[in-house]
């Protein structure tokens, strides 16, 4: 049984004139359970629309998605809200941490809006030193490098032991050493938490290494050169 | 992690917002609560004290006056009254004491009053006390010229036993207006938080008979204090029908209570005009919560979209931004009690150095309670509006960028 099947959805924008502009159109997708993708597609194709679809923080204009048997559109917001809570983990390209909190909290915050986790900061101190933050702890996100921030993104996305991971353009802002890094611990880490990850991307060093590659163009009929709004 | 945790963090993050509209809100519950503290225990503290006495003789004139004068150590007397008329209430037997005082000298600022050691003797000023004495003092002898010193006067003036001084002639300090009599100090009454404290006490011929006053003087006296027996039940109403209706030369203040209770009625509309500051500067307070929460949106709206995006439901979001905005409001009204100890205090020094009557800060109030939970509530309102906004964010747009 895939952990997540998508059919006929659709997720259209208005532009400023009025008009309407098609971003995903996707007739057929799936992604088996611990399975690792790759989702290849240029900037602007609508691949972060897709993910935000599948995360419940868009809602499509139609079609299903369905993520380990729960079907989004007969869930209402905070239901889909939870189901992001407990079952998905997201690692952004531009990281998206909370400045105001030190690494750990960073992580309990991953923690804080699924089910109660015990020892949660003895959890949350291990996910750290599996993306060898360890000795970061107590530091904010700024006294970080870029890739050390990336692998707190990580630990946090990993925080509520999530069935998918989803991750956007994660190595778009790193240099190529620590894109390797980050890439090899998103991947090991998914692996060894059983969790399945579906990535985006156009970088074709990254795409290399994926055994599971997906044309976001060939699934997708749309056009692809236009920014969704 | 709770909800709780998340907004300490955005209140340490805003942490100068914080401070400062905390700041605002400690202003406006220290001044709503002093107000109000103030106006109540000093209108409670005012009508309650009496010397022990329940009415005031004296010439003609207004009530308030009288007991200001008599009592309180405030004001100009409205005129003397004869000895006669001294005796004539003293041997009224509804009277159980009556105590004759003459005012009309000072020194340096504080009153000279004279009067009998009856007022000492056997007046209780509240119930079951009665003026004492520190250590190594005496009462004056009413035939030499002796005086016994306030305990509010003696720290002042820095007065001991044994010291000599000359009065000045007036209510009001004049340094040209100094009689050649010389008193000594011989007795320090012990504190009484009454306005007796504010007084120095002498022989009553001593007013009477000082150089360079009236020679009419001499049998005449300022007020006379009275107490009522107990059991007279219809004594007060009448000696007021003899001497304020039947008579036209002398007037007779009483109830005391009830002419002080006058008195807080007439300065009712500051007391008015405060408490409406004060509500006004809780409004302004609270806008600036809304204000300073308001502006911070736009810098907020990443960080809501990341919580969003973790999972956070909007109702979460938007009562996380309430807590916040009623947690400033909590914030300063703790500080707020700090700003009501020290506007009370100065209050409460001042209406002392004025009357000796003494107010405590720290005497609970209902005010304390209810101040701080309206300014909660209306802080908590103040956050609605971005509350609202914040509820409204949108997640996909603010996790930018797209790919």
């Amino acid at each position: 049984m895939p952990l997540l099947e998508i059919s006929k959805l659709v997720k259209t924008f208005i532009r400023p004139d009025g008009s309407e502009h098609t971003v995903v159109n996707l007739n057929s997708f799936r992604l088996d359970d611990k399975m690792q993708m790759a989702l290849k597609g240029e900037s602007g194709s609508g691949k972060t629309t897709l993910l935000h679809l599948i995360a419940g923080i868009l809602k499509p204009d139609a079609g299903n998605i369905v993520i380990a048997g729960q079907k989004m559109s007969f869930l209402s917001e905070p239901q889909r809200d939870r189901l992001r809570a407990t079952t998905i983990g997201y690692i952004f390209q531009t990281f998206n941490l909370m400045q105001g909190y030190t690494c750990v909290e960073n992580v309990l915050l991953g923690m804080s809006f699924g089910p109660k986790v015990d020892h949660a900061f003895a959890k949350a101190l291990l996910l750290l030193k599996r993306v060898g933050l360890e000795n970061h702890s107590a530091h904010l996100p700024r006294q970080l490098s870029t890739g050390q921030q990336q692998r707190l993104a990580v630990a946090r996305a990993l925080a509520n032991d999530p069935k998918l991971v989803l991750a956007d353009e994660p190595t778009g802002n790193l240099d190529q050493k620590n894109a390797q890094r980050s890439l090899a611990i998103i991947r090991e880490t998914c692996r060894e938490n059983g969790a399945a990850l579906l990535l985006v991307t156009h970088d074709r060093e990254v795409i290399s290494q994926f055994e599971n590659v997906q044309e976001f163009a060939d699934i997708n009929q749309t056009s692809q050169e236009e920014t969704p709004p | 992690m709770t909800i709780w945790f998340i907004v300490f963090k955005s209140l340490k993050q805003h942490a100068f917002s914080t401070i400062v509209t905390a700041l605002s809100v400690a202003l406006a519950g220290g001044l709503l609560m002093s107000v109000w503290s103030i106006k109540e225990q000093s209108e409670a503290t005012f009508t309650n004290v009496n010397a022990g006495f329940d009415a005031v003789l004296g010439a003609r004139g207004s009530k308030l006056q009288l007991v200001l004068n008599a009592i309180f150590n405030l004001e100009s007397s409205p005129g003397n009254l004869e000895w006669s008329d001294f005796l004539d209430i003293q041997k009224n037997p509804d009277v159980e004491l009556a105590v004759p005082i003459a005012v009309g000298d000072n020194y340096r600022g504080y009153r000279i009053v004279g009067t009998t050691l009856d007022l000492f003797e056997e007046t209780e000023y509240a119930p079951g006390k009665k003026f004492a004495l520190q250590p190594g003092g005496n009462w004056f002898d009413p035939l030499r010229r002796e005086a016994v010193v306030g305990d509010f006067v003696a720290r002042k003036m820095k007065l001991k036993v044994g010291d000599t001084f000359h009065p000045f002639h007036g209510l009001i300090f004049d340094e040209k207006n100094q009689h050649s009599e010389t008193y000594v100090v011989v007795g320090i009454l012990k504190p009484s938080n009454t306005p007796a404290d504010q007084v120095i006490w002498i022989p009553l011929e001593g007013i009477q008979k000082m150089s360079g006053h009236d020679p009419k003087m001499a049998t005449e006296v300022s007020a006379v204090l009275v107490k009522l027996k107990a059991d007279s039940a219809l004594a007060g109403f009448q000696m007021d029908q003899m001497y304020n209706r039947q008579g036209n030369r002398l007037t007779f203040a009483w109830p005391i209570a009830t002419i002080m209770a006058e008195l807080f009625d007439k300065i009712g509309w500051f007391d008015r005009v405060l408490a409406m500051v004060s509500y006004l500067v809780a409004i302004v307070a609270s806008a600036s919560i809304l204000a300073s929460i308001y502006n911070s949106m736009n810098e907020r709206r990443r960080e809501i979209a990341i919580l969003r995006a973790l999972g956070a439901r909007r109702i979460t979001i938007f009562t996380s931004i309430l807590i916040e905005a009623a947690s400033i409001s909590a914030l300063g009204m703790l500080i707020g009690f700090a700003v009501y100890v020290a506007i009370f205090s100065i209050a409460a020094s001042i209406i002392r150095e004025q009357t000796g009557v003494v107010l405590d800060p720290l005497k609970f109030n209902a005010i304390m309670l209810w101040a701080p939970a309206m300014l909660i509530v209306l802080g908590a309102l103040a956050g609605i509006i971005p509350a609202i906004k914040a509820y409204r964010t949108d997640v996909a747009q603010n996790l930018a960028p797209t790919s």
